[in-house]
Parts: structure tokens; C-alpha cells; sequence
């Protein structure tokens, strides 16, 4: 009886024309480190989520109805970012969240946000966000385990077997530092030099000078973001360190070239997405569109360089309203589903193909080996 | 050897910008008995102030100007709005008081700037200076010839000038000096501004080291601190020595023992260095008044 | 009937009527989250109010707390009932060992001294990734204590729980200080408020004094750092950081570092603030620290003191 009752009703809804339920209007909860010690993330983010919603809006919403954004900033910190998707699911009763800037920050929301099952997408790169997977959970950012992968693919193809490493102290690279010392062994390659420093040094000659001096050391790895890895580059450079030098994903963007000066950053290699090289992808990339309209969008409009960063929380709205689009329901239960059912959405990060078992939905090859040469990013391949 | 050489270059290039703090606190305390959290805002404010102002068509040596006069104009506003009207009040109320100006600042900048990072090019070119083996760069020696020179400048300030014994009288007593006919308010509003533009000069010789951003100033308040209260408060060279020593601290643990840990070294010698002096290095003794 | 009594019983009927106010479950994790920091703060007011000493690296015992919670469970099986009461133990003997060297210190080198505890314990949290699983955050095992409240016929929600276990937390916690407050050891504790040098020539030893409240001081935050963290069920090194020692401070200090009452004044405002504040978006910060300044300018005393002095003037 009950089961029949529920079929009954939408199907009346429909014969009486109220079921539309797409015309439901959708709200966006999201909490952003839009201050705080990942600034330097969290800030494009939060841009990039407001200019994309006004946009969307501009251009009738979604299946004729405004989408509404609802955006706190915690700062990076965990503890807050807790009380804000609180915030967001009890009191403001958002249909979904995109948010977490950093690790720590996606945990506490996912707990929440599990809890009370309102689907969210995560920002933030460490792989236990999503394995195992949690019903309600999605990311967009590739984890930092397959910016190691990418990074060791490149230099066992170089024939790099020692290498020395210098990781920034804060959760970015940190947790970088912990997966690719995972990984590393299965690429034949042996980390013989291990130095860290603080986000906030003013100078890493002293570590980059111990790995200098480390026995055989054949190529420099530096996980990180923000300063940081601009002052290694400058530094390694200083000292006149004549091995290749590989920075993260945290760093490509065009402002890193600039900080690290063109002539320090010369032949810097990372793993980086197709925004970075907008310019260069060949015609046919199915990515080329989305990344140059962002792209072009976002500069436009903030008079600074885009970053990948920026371009997670573009994929992440673009996952959300799509789905939303497909299901034609803005109900948490249809969103989700439809997130899951996600496939070959081509966004700045690379093309997204959810599964149950995949909810971030990204490959190695989403990775392009990038090196700066005459001062701008090309692709190696 | 040339890697023991290599680490103390770092440590004095780092130290020096400690040391540039550590005298702005100083001067501060010297005048008014108050540590003043929002000194690492002081050396924020002068490099985002030549960034933007450069970027905006400014030479350099101009951009650099204006920072540190505008980073001295919010010093004097800082004494007259938030520390004057608290006189008297205890310790805790006014390390909050300035730990809530360093946030307003540093909201403020991230309203008027941006949150993003930035630099300005070297003043004398990037190409670094190799010495038995060891490199430094050439702002380096920018940043640790202004320390020293800015040490000596208030040495000479304090000792030889009239003006200077005044802002020693006020700190000794401030009642005696109103009453030999010292102006305490105006040696105040020096102080402060005095002490911004030192930490605003800082700011414009380590910006291309270091970079800035709207939010560098903690930081390097907390290390400041830290240097100034090793080398004994309201001593400026206890604050110059103490920063230095911080520096090379942290370098040659960085060096010889672990990266990671490296800050940790400073403050473990900090808190043996108060276990053994409770007054810093240079402290001066001072007595509990009944 | 006494003061006490009186504060307690306020205190205990705000506690029970609020949630009849309350407009959805957001406002049990509000409640919940001030009365975990009411707790830390008035450890803080026995530290600074009555005692009169500064700790800038309180937050250190915070973190100790929240750990002991992640940790202890999962590597010794501990039920986190008891990691609580292991994490208040390591709190308490650390605070012995760091207290005795420390607190001959006075004024801003006492700051620095703490301030340099509180960086040393976050440190370790952030750097020993094998054990804390570094600056990411650990995730802390479920209390049991809803689901044991369940199985015997009491269903409450997550906002809910924690609302009512924090404060009765907060309550325990005040009463205790009130107690002590009045207890020879308050009285000692409060003579060398006023004058070191005086106490001591009464009698009374002024150091081992001091240790006892910086001890003390040092559970509360331990206790409130646990409750935190089984409460979010995932901790970060954050907890233990310089900020989160500048909160606790301001919260005392705020409300009234003298006082019970301000302390969880000061702590409800500090924790609602940063909420309200976000219709400002991004003056956010600047209305913070402007807020700070200006309390601390005009009500030098704290928010409860300076009230209670104006409302006394008036009855005379």
C-alpha cells in the first residue's frame, strides 16, 4: 500500500503540472578558506563560486530558476568549518555543499554533511576523502598520491633513480610529502635527501644545501604552495643546484613564474592541469572550451592570474549544476544520484567520470607534465 | 666548511629581519611598557604599501618612501586611538588590545590590497655573491646592512642625542620625566612612529627575500617577540643580538639536525636562556614595587 | 542564599530554557561549542583572574586533551570516557614539569615562556605524521555515550547530546571554581594576585600556589580540548595553536577575567561573534579586531565587572 502511495503521488503531481520540481529553487551552501593560512587556495575559490552563480544567473539559472549561493569562510579552520556546514544544512537548509579548501577542513564537513545526507564536493586534494567512498561525498581536485605518480612517471623516464625532497610544513605539503614517500619506491626511485621547512621562511638555503651535499642526488622535489616554493626556486638557483627541479600542482599558476622571477623558474616541472596552458591545447581537446571561457571569464573580471585552485570550485559548481540539470530535481537524494552518474564532464581539471565506487572520477592522464621555458608554461610530453 | 659558511649566511639574512622586528618592539616597550603584537603588521604594511604603489607607476625609492611614512602615520594612530586611551590598564588587556589592532590591520589590507602574494625586484640584481665556496644574495647584505645600520642609528639616538636620553627618561619614569619638563605625550607619538617606520623599512628590504602578503605580520611578530624577549626586553641591543641569534638558530638546526624542527631549537633555547636569566640576555634587573 | 549558588542556578536555568529559543539544530552545536569554550576559559580565570598570571599557550593543553581522544582509543584500546581523564593526567603532570621552571617568569616573560610551551606541543602535533597524522587532522572515535542513552529510551539528536553533556560540563566545571574561589587555596591564590612579595611575608608559598592554578588551569583546557574533539569526531593541530591560546585569553579577559560569570560571558560572545559577523563577508576581520580594541579600551575590566560597577553606582 505504502509503496504504491508514493508512486501515486509524483504521477499526480505530474497529471496536475506542479511537479516540476526542477523549478525548485536550488541553494548552494559553501565554506571556504577564504582567509586564514590557505588564503592562497581558498581565495580564487571563493571568487570563482560567486562570479560563476552570477553568471548562471545572468543567463536565466538553472531550467529557468535562480540558483542561490550561501558562502562562509572558516578560515581553514577545522573547528569552524564543522559549525558552518552546520549552519548551512540546519538553518540555512542548502540542497548541497561545495566547499573544504584544505584537508582538514573537508573531513569536518563531510562527517556533517554525511550525517545528514546533503551531497558535497570537496576541494581539497588528500585521497581519504573519498576512499572509502562515502555515499555523499565527491571531489574534484586529483589526489596528491597522482601528483607523486605523475611526477615519478616523468622522472623514471629521465632516468632519475636519488632524489632529494624539500616539503613545506603545512597540510598541503605535508600530506604531498606522506604519499609520494608511498609511492616512490614503486618507480625504483629512492628519496635520499628529506628536509621540510614553514610556509612562512624567509629562507631554505640551509636545507636545499644539506640535499645539495646528499650522496648521488640526482633531482629536487619540492611539495607545497603559497611562498614557499618560490623561495626554494629562487634559493636553488642561489646556490647554483644544477638537477632538474620538480614543484607540486600547489604552485602552477603564472604567478609562481613571476614570484620565482622567469630566470629562477626556467625548467621547473610540474604536474598541472590544462588551464595553466589554455593556450597551447590542440583544437580538438574536449577541455580547450571550458578552460579558455573560464579562464578568460575570471581574468576579466579580478585582474589576476587564474589559478588551479580557482579551477577546482569551477568543476565543482559545474559537477553540481549539471547534475542538478539531469535530474531535474533539486532534492539532496536526486543530486546525488545524479553526481554518481556523472560522465565525461569536461572541466578545468580534467574530464570527469563518476562511478559508485569513483567519486572522484579522475585519471592520470587529467595530469599534463608542464615546464616553464622562456619564462611561460609548455607541455612536455 | 663551506656548508658551515652557507648555513650562517642564511641564519644572519633571516636574523637580521628578526632583529628589524625585534628593535621596533623595543623602541615600543622602551617608551610605554607595552609589547606591541602588531609590530609584524608594521613590516607587512611596508611591503604591500611599495608593492602596489610601484605597480601603480611609482619608482621604487619613492614607492619605499611613502610605505614607511603612511606605516608611520598608522604607528602614531595606533598610540593615539588604541594605546593612550588604555593607560594603565594590565598586561593582558593591552596585548589584547594589540593583538586586536594587528587583526584589524591585517583585515584592512586584505580589504584595500588583495590576498595575493607579491614582490618587487632586487635593488641591486638578483645574481648572487659567492664567498669561499658559499652563496648570499645581494639583498641579503641590503637586509643586514640595514639592520646594523638601523641599530647604530638608534644606539647613537639614545646615547648621544637630547631627544633620545628624553625617550629613555620617560621609559625609566614617566611622571619624573613630565616633571623636568619632557613632553611624555609627543616623546610617545615619536616612539610609535618611530618604530612603525623601522618595521616598514624592514619590510621594504626583505620583500624581495621573502616576498609579502596581507598576512606575513603574525609571523614575524611572534619571531620578533620571541628574539627581542631573548635578548632582554627594552634593551635595543638585546633586541638586535637576540634576533640575530634567532636567525642562526634556526639555520644551523635546519643544517645539522632537522628541518622540522628547527623552530622548535629557538624556542627550547628561549626557555632555557629565561630558566638561567629570567630578564634575556641583556635584560635589566627589576624588582617587584609593593 | 550565597553568590554562588545564585551563579550556578542562572547559569543551570540559561542552560535548560535556551532551547526552547531555539529556531533549528545549528543553535545546540552554537550552545554547545560556548560552553566547551566557557569551560577552557574558566580555567583561564582561575590562571589570570585569580592567580594573576598570563599564559599565552594554554591552547597546548587544549591540544593534549583533543589528542588523548584520538590517540588513546585506537593505539591502547582505551574507552574515550577514559582517554579524557588521560589526557587531563598528561595535561596535569606536563603542566607540573613546564609550571615550576616557568612561572618564576613574570609578566611578558611568563607570556613568552608559555607562548613557546604552546608552539613546542603544536609543533609535535603538526610534525609527528606517524603518530597525529600531522596537519590534516586525525579522526576521533564516537563516545558511546548517545547510543548507550538511546538503547535505555533517551533519543536525542547529535546537537542535542552535546549540548546537554557540555553543559552540564560547563556547570560541573563552574561550580568547581566557585569552590575554589572560596577555599584557602582561592584566598592564597588571590593574595599573591595583589602582591607577590606581600603574600609571601604572610605565609603563604607563593610558588607552589601558582603551580596549583597553573595545574588546574591546565585540566580545564585539557577536559575542554577533549569534549571538542569527540564532539567534531576529527581534531587538527589548529587546536593547539597560538591563536586558539589568544582566544581563550580574550574570551576571559572579555567577559571579566575575575569571575565565573565572565568567563562564560566572554566565551558566548567570542563564540557568536564570528557568526553574526558573516553578513559582513569580508570586513569580517576588521570588525573583529575593532571589537577587541575597543572593549578592552572602554571596559577595561571585562564586560561583567564594568556592568555590575555601573548598575552598583546607580543603587547608591
Amino acid at each position: 500500500m505504502k509503496t504504491t502511495l508514493k508512486t501515486a503521488a509524483p504521477a499526480a503531481l505530474i497529471a496536475l503540472g506542479l511537479a516540476t520540481a526542477a523549478s525548485a529553487e536550488l541553494k548552494i551552501g559553501a565554506s571556504i578558506s577564504a582567509t586564514g593560512p590557505a588564503a592562497f587556495l581558498g581565495d580564487p575559490e571563493a571568487k570563482t563560486l560567486e562570479m560563476l552563480v552570477e553568471e548562471l544567473n545572468a543567463k536565466g539559472g538553472i531550467n529557468g530558476e535562480p540558483v542561490e549561493l550561501v558562502l562562509y569562510d572558516d578560515g581553514g579552520d577545522a573547528n569552524k568549518a564543522r559549525t558552518f556546514a552546520t549552519r548551512l544544512i540546519e538553518d540555512d537548509e542548502v540542497q548541497a555543499i561545495i566547499g573544504g579548501t584544505t584537508t582538514g577542513t573537508s573531513m569536518s564537513i563531510l562527517a556533517v554533511a554525511e550525517d545528514a545526507e546533503v551531497p558535497f564536493i570537496s576541494l581539497a586534494g588528500a585521497i581519504d576523502i573519498i576512499q572509502p567512498v562515502k555515499p555523499w561525498t565527491f571531489k574534484t581536485p586529483h589526489t596528491d598520491r597522482m601528483a607523486c605518480q605523475k611526477i615519478f612517471e616523468d622522472m623514471k623516464k629521465q632516468g632519475i633513480a636519488r632524489i632529494g625532497m624539500i616539503s613545506g610544513t603545512d597540510g598541503f605539503g605535508a600530506s604531498m610529502q606522506a604519499q609520494c614517500k608511498d609511492v616512490v619506491a614503486d618507480y625504483g626511485i629512492e628519496v635520499v635527501a628529506d628536509e621540510t621547512y614553514d610556509p612562512k621562511d624567509a629562507d631554505m638555503t640551509a636545507q636545499l644545501t644539506k640535499i645539495k651535499n646528499a650522496e648521488g642526488v640526482q633531482a629536487v622535489l619540492n611539495p607545497g604552495f603559497g611562498q614557499g616554493p618560490s623561495i626554494v626556486t629562487r634559493n636553488y638557483k642561489q646556490l647554483a643546484i644544477d638537477l632538474p627541479l620538480y614543484q607540486s600542482h600547489g604552485v602552477a599558476s603564472d604567478g609562481f613564474i613571476e614570484l620565482a622571477g622567469a630566470d629562477a623558474a626556467e625548467g621547473v616541472r610540474l604536474p598541472g592541469t590544462a588551464l595553466l596552458v589554455a593556450a597551447l591545447l590542440a583544437e580538438g581537446d574536449a577541455q580547450k572550451p571550458v578552460v579558455t571561457a573560464y579562464k578568460a571569464a575570471y581574468e576579466g573580471k579580478f585582474k589576476q592570474p587564474v589559478s588551479t585552485f580557482g579551477g577546482y570550485a569551477h568543476d565543482g559548481f559545474a559537477l553540481l549544476t549539471d547534475a542538478v540539470t539531469r535530474a531535474g530535481s533539486t532534492e539532496p537524494q536526486a543530486i546525488r544520484d545524479a553526481l554518481e552518474a556523472t560522465k565525461a564532464l569536461a572541466g578545468t581539471t580534467g574530464i570527469y567520470t563518476m562511478t559508485p565506487e569513483d567519486h572522484l572520477g579522475l585519471d592520470l592522464s587529467a595530469f599534463r607534465m608542464l615546464q616553464v621555458k622562456d619564462g611561460k608554461w609548455t607541455i612536455v610530453e | 666548511m663551506s656548508e658551515l659558511l652557507q648555513f650562517l649566511f642564511s641564519g644572519l639574512t633571516v636574523g637580521a629581519v628578526y632583529a628589524l622586528v625585534a628593535l621596533g618592539f623595543t623602541i615600543i616597550f622602551n617608551a610605554s611598557g607595552v609589547v606591541n603584537f602588531a609590530q609584524g603588521e608594521f613590516v607587512m604594511l611596508g611591503g604591500m604599501i611599495t608593492v602596489f604603489a610601484h605597480a601603480a607607476g611609482l619608482p621604487l625609492p619613492l614607492a619605499a618612501l611613502i610605505a614607511i611614512a603612511v606605516t608611520a602615520g598608522v604607528g602614531v594612530a595606533l598610540n593615539q586611538l588604541a594605546i593612550e586611551p588604555a593607560r594603565g590598564a594590565p598586561v593582558v588587556s593591552l596585548i589584547i588590545i594589540t593583538i586586536g589592532a594587528s587583526i584589524f590591520i591585517r583585515g584592512a589590507a586584505q580589504l584595500v590590497f588583495d590576498k595575493q602574494i607579491h614582490s618587487f625586484p632586487a635593488f641591486s640584481g638578483t645574481e648572487p655573491i659567492h664567498v669561499l665556496g658559499a652563496t648570499i644574495q645581494s639583498q641579503s647584505l641590503w637586509v643586514i646592512g640595514g639592520a646594523f645600520a638601523v641599530f647604530a642609528g638608534l644606539w647613537l639616538f639614545f646615547t648621544r642625542t637630547l631627544l633620545g636620553r628624553a625617550v629613555l627618561a620617560t621609559s625609566n619614569n614617566r611622571l619624573a620625566a613630565q616633571l623636568v619638563g619632557i613632553n611624555t605625550r609627543f616623546i610617545m607619538t615619536l616612539s610609535f612612529a618611530l618604530s612603525a617606520a623601522i618595521g616598514a623599512f624592514g619590510g621594504v628590504l626583505v620583500t624581495p627575500i621573502t616576498l609579502t602578503s596581507y598576512d606575513v605580520g603574525l609571523a614575524l611578530a611572534l619571531k620578533g617577540f620571541a628574539g627581542a624577549m631573548l635578548g632582554g626586553m627594552g634593551n635595543p641591543k638585546g633586541a638586535f643580538v637576540g634576533g640575530l641569534m634567532l636567525g642562526l638558530l634556526e639555520s644551523l638546526t635546519a643544517g645539522y639536525l632537522s628541518s622540522q624542527y628547527k623552530d622548535a631549537a629557538a624556542f627550547v633555547v628561549i626557555l632555557a636562556v629565561l630558566f638561567f636569566m629570567p630578564q634575556g640576555l641583556f635584560g635589566r634587573k627589576s624588582t617587584e614595587r609593593v | 542564599m550565597s553568590q554562588k549558588h545564585a551563579t550556578l542556578l542562572v547559569l543551570a536555568a540559561l542552560i535548560a530554557l535556551s532551547p526552547l529559543f531555539f529556531p533549528s539544530g545549528y543553535y545546540y552545536r552554537i550552545g554547545a561549542l560556548m560552553f566547551v569554550n566557557a569551560l577552557a576559559v574558566t580555567g583561564i580565570v582561575i590562571l589570570t583572574g585569580y592567580a594573576g598570571q598570563i599564559s599565552l599557550g594554554h591552547a597546548g593543553f587544549a591540544g593534549i586533551g583533543g589528542y588523548a581522544c584520538a590517540l588513546a582509543p585506537v593505539h591502547w584500546c582505551l574507552p574515550p570516557a577514559l582517554a579524557v581523564v588521560l589526557g587531563a593526567a598528561i595535561s596535569a603532570v606536563l603542566a607540573w614539569l613546564v609550571g615550576r621552571p616557568i612561572l618564576r617568569l613574570k609578566g611578558y616573560y611568563l607570556g613568552v615562556a608559555s607562548l613557546g610551551f604552546g608552539i613546542l606541543v603544536a609543533m609535535v602535533l603538526n610534525n609527528e605524521r606517524w603518530l597525529t597524522k600531522g596537519p590534516d587532522g586525525i579522526e576521533v572515535p564516537d563516545l558511546g555515550l548517545r547510543g548507550l542513552l538511546k538503547d535505555v529510551g533517551l533519543d536525542l539528536s547529535n546537537g542535542e547530546f552535546w549540548y546537554g553533556l557540555t553543559g552540564i560540563a560547563l556547570l560541573v566545571g563552574a561550580w568547581l571554581a566557585l569552590n575554589l574561589y572560596h577555599s584557602p587555596t582561592g584566598r592564597a591564590l588571590r593574595a599573591l594576585h595583589g602582591s607577590e612579595v606581600a603574600a609571601g611575608t604572610v605565609g603563604i608559598d607563593v610558588a607552589r600556589v601558582k603551580l596549583q592554578a597553573f595545574v588546574i588551569s591546565a585540566v580545564y583546557a585539557s577536559v575542554a580540548g577533549s569534549l571538542l574533539a569527540l564532539q567534531n569526531k576529527f581534531i587538527t593541530p589548529d587546536v593547539a595553536g597560538f591563536m586558539h591560546s589568544i582566544e581563550m585569553v580574550t574570551m576571559a579577559v572579555l567577559g571579566g577575567v575575575g569571575s565565573v560569570p565572565g568567563a562564560v560571558i566572554g566565551a558566548g560572545i567570542l563564540t557568536l561573534l564570528p557568526q553574526v559577523l558573516t553578513v559582513f563577508a569580508d570586513y569580517e576581520q576588521v570588525i573583529l579586531g575593532l571589537v577587541m580594541m575597543l572593549v578592552m579600551i572602554f571596559l577595561p575590566q571585562g564586560l561583567v565587572p564594568s556592568v555590575l560597577r555601573k548598575l552598583r553606582g546607580k543603587d547608591e
